[in-house]
């Protein structure tokens, strides 16, 4: 069959052809686009570890930065409760000050109240008695001629002091 | 591995070769009563050929002719007026090199036409260079044609650039072309991303590489990929460029069993001359079986050595000849019938061939280039996992 026939000329021309194309190509295309492609996806390959680092390092960093923030608010927190006791405190503290400051005043003022009560009524007990005998003298200088009167005088004196 | 399941066992790509080879046949064989044999090969040679039956287009012969390899580049047209481009002929004869313009046949592939060179005489007959009689026979062709249809001519070694020549040479030209300005362009764009022409080859590549040749060859891959990658991009750019009805296309390159030949011995010889022991003790010593089926397996494994080559060699082969012959078949219609009125009908089936072989000389270059790293990659491997 004429499509089985062998050619020799045929044979050894794309022997020749192929085996030059294949030394030409590996040599001036194959060897520098293998070589290029290689290291291109080694450089791509570099880039995306150096940016899978660099996430880390700025995971690494954010979480830093969260946990200085937490630490700052917790102890900007204790700081203001801290401020919050010692206020109540000194509130405290004074209200009590002030407190017994006052009772102790009063306390003065009602001794004092006491006191000049006292004398008052000792005065008053002292110009009563001073009163009582000066009326005593007029009503007995004045009514020591009628026996009776006197009587009388005296018992109404005495009425009158008891009522006192 | 992901591919070398589908391929590891020798019987299915065997049987996809003989699938192949007889839907090849049966497409030929289908062809001949169209034709109603009134023109084929046995009528050719006698008188009554010529006359009326002349008017019986002869299918099979118009696509054999077309398929095989010729003499000139043939463009347009019919006989001595037409226009084809002429090729050197190049003949190694008893008496040193002869070397000659095709156009000296004036067009002639019937042994009509000699040309004389160093005192010797050469006729083109179907295309083949033979010595010419010292008289033409019945017909006027200057051959002796036996009954069976045997030239009993001398023939010369032909080294011509044929149709075939011309287009391995072209091809090879091209692609060198392309693919050094591609590597220029990895040059120039060091370490960037791919531009042009290049990010349109530079897929295909990696492709064979992460594809074909790493899951094969392993480790051992970077050694192999020149190989690969000349021998699928050689076999794609022809397949394609065979599809071009017009010239520098249109030959059928790797339909031709000489050029597929070529390609599996060198496939042959790298698989051969880079196995390992381990490889050698597979074929002659089967490890793991009992003795007697050693020396059972041995032969047979040994016979693989050579059916693995030969089925790279006929599957390209009858693929690429059988889309062929499918186009031109549907082409003849148009002539079996005498009918214009076929002729869109043949048009559109011969557009959707057309588009199948534009797959298939992907699928084809893809399958030689996959088997050939998986052939090497058997011999080469270290440990086998059997």
């Amino acid at each position: 069959m004429d499509l089985f026939s062998p050619s020799i000329g045929l044979i050894v021309w794309s022997g020749v052809v192929f085996l030059t194309l294949l030394f030409i190509l590996a040599k001036f295309a194959w060897k520098p686009v293998m070589a290029a492609i290689k290291e291109r996806e080694q450089f791509i390959d570099d880039a995306l570890n150096k940016a899978e680092l660099a996430k880390q390092e700025m995971a690494r960093l954010t979480a830093q930065n969260e946990d200085l923030m937490k630490q700052a608010r917790s102890e900007r927190d204790e700081i203001l409760k801290e401020a919050k006791t010692l206020k109540d405190n000194i509130v405290n503290e004074a209200k009590t000050q002030a407190q017994t400051e006052g009772a102790k005043l009063i306390e003065k003022a009602r001794i004092e109240i006491e006191n000049q009560k006292k004398a008052a009524l000792a005065e008053l007990k002292g110009q009563v008695s001073t009163l009582s005998l000066d009326i005593a003298e007029r009503v007995l200088r004045s009514q020591l001629d009628d026996k009776a009167k006197q009587q009388d005088l005296v018992n109404n004196l005495l009425k009158d002091v008891e009522l006192n | 591995m992901h591919f070398s399941h589908i391929f590891k066992s020798k019987k299915i790509a065997q049987s996809t070769a003989f699938a192949l080879f007889l839907a090849f046949f049966s497409l030929n064989v289908s062809a001949h009563p169209a034709s109603e044999a009134p023109v084929s090969t046995e009528n050719h040679a006698t008188a009554a050929a010529d006359g009326a039956k002349e008017e019986k287009f002869d299918i099979t012969g118009f696509i054999l002719h077309h398929i095989a390899d010729a003499h000139s580049f043939h463009v347009l047209g019919e006989g001595e007026g037409s226009i084809s481009i002429p090729l050197p002929v190049i003949l190694w004869t008893d008496n040193g090199l002869v070397t000659f313009m095709s156009s000296e046949f004036h067009h002639d592939d019937q042994g009509k036409h000699i040309v004389e060179r160093n005192g010797q005489r050469f006729v083109n007959y179907h295309e083949k260079i033979y010595v010419a009689s010292a008289t033409p026979n019945a017909h006027g062709e200057y051959v002796d044609v036996d009954a069976k249809h045997k030239v009993a001519n001398v023939m010369p070694l032909d080294f011509s650039i044929t149709k075939n020549v011309f287009t391995l040479i072209f091809s090879a030209v091209v692609l060198i072309i392309v693919f050094v300005r591609v590597a220029n362009a990895y040059a120039k764009r060091k370490g960037k991303s791919p531009k042009g022409f290049q990010s349109l080859i530079e897929p295909v590549i990696l492709f064979i590489r992460d594809d074909i040749a790493i899951p094969n060859l392993g480790a051992k891959y970077e050694g192999y990929m020149p190989y690969l990658l000349t021998i699928f991009f050689f076999i794609w750019f022809n397949n394609i460029l065979g599809m071009v009805p017009i010239f520098p296309g249109g030959a059928n390159l790797t339909g031709n069993i000489n050029l597929t030949l070529v390609l599996s011995v060198i496939t042959f010889l790298i698989t051969n001359v880079k196995a390992n022991g381990h490889y050698w003790k597979h074929i002659f010593w089967m490890p793991g079986v009992p003795v007697p089926m050693k020396i059972f397996l041995a032969p047979l494994e040994l016979m693989g050595i050579f059916t693995k080559p030969i089925a790279l060699m006929i599957r390209l082969f009858a693929n690429i000849t059988a889309g062929h012959i499918l186009v031109l078949a549907l082409l003849c219609l148009i002539f079996v019938f005498k009918s214009a009125f076929i002729a869109p009908v043949s048009v559109v089936f011969v557009v959707f061939i057309s588009m199948i072989e534009l797959l298939v000389g992907f699928i084809q270059a893809f399958i030689f280039t996959v088997l050939t790293a998986l052939f090497i990659g058997l011999a080469v491997q270290e440990h086998g996992e059997h």
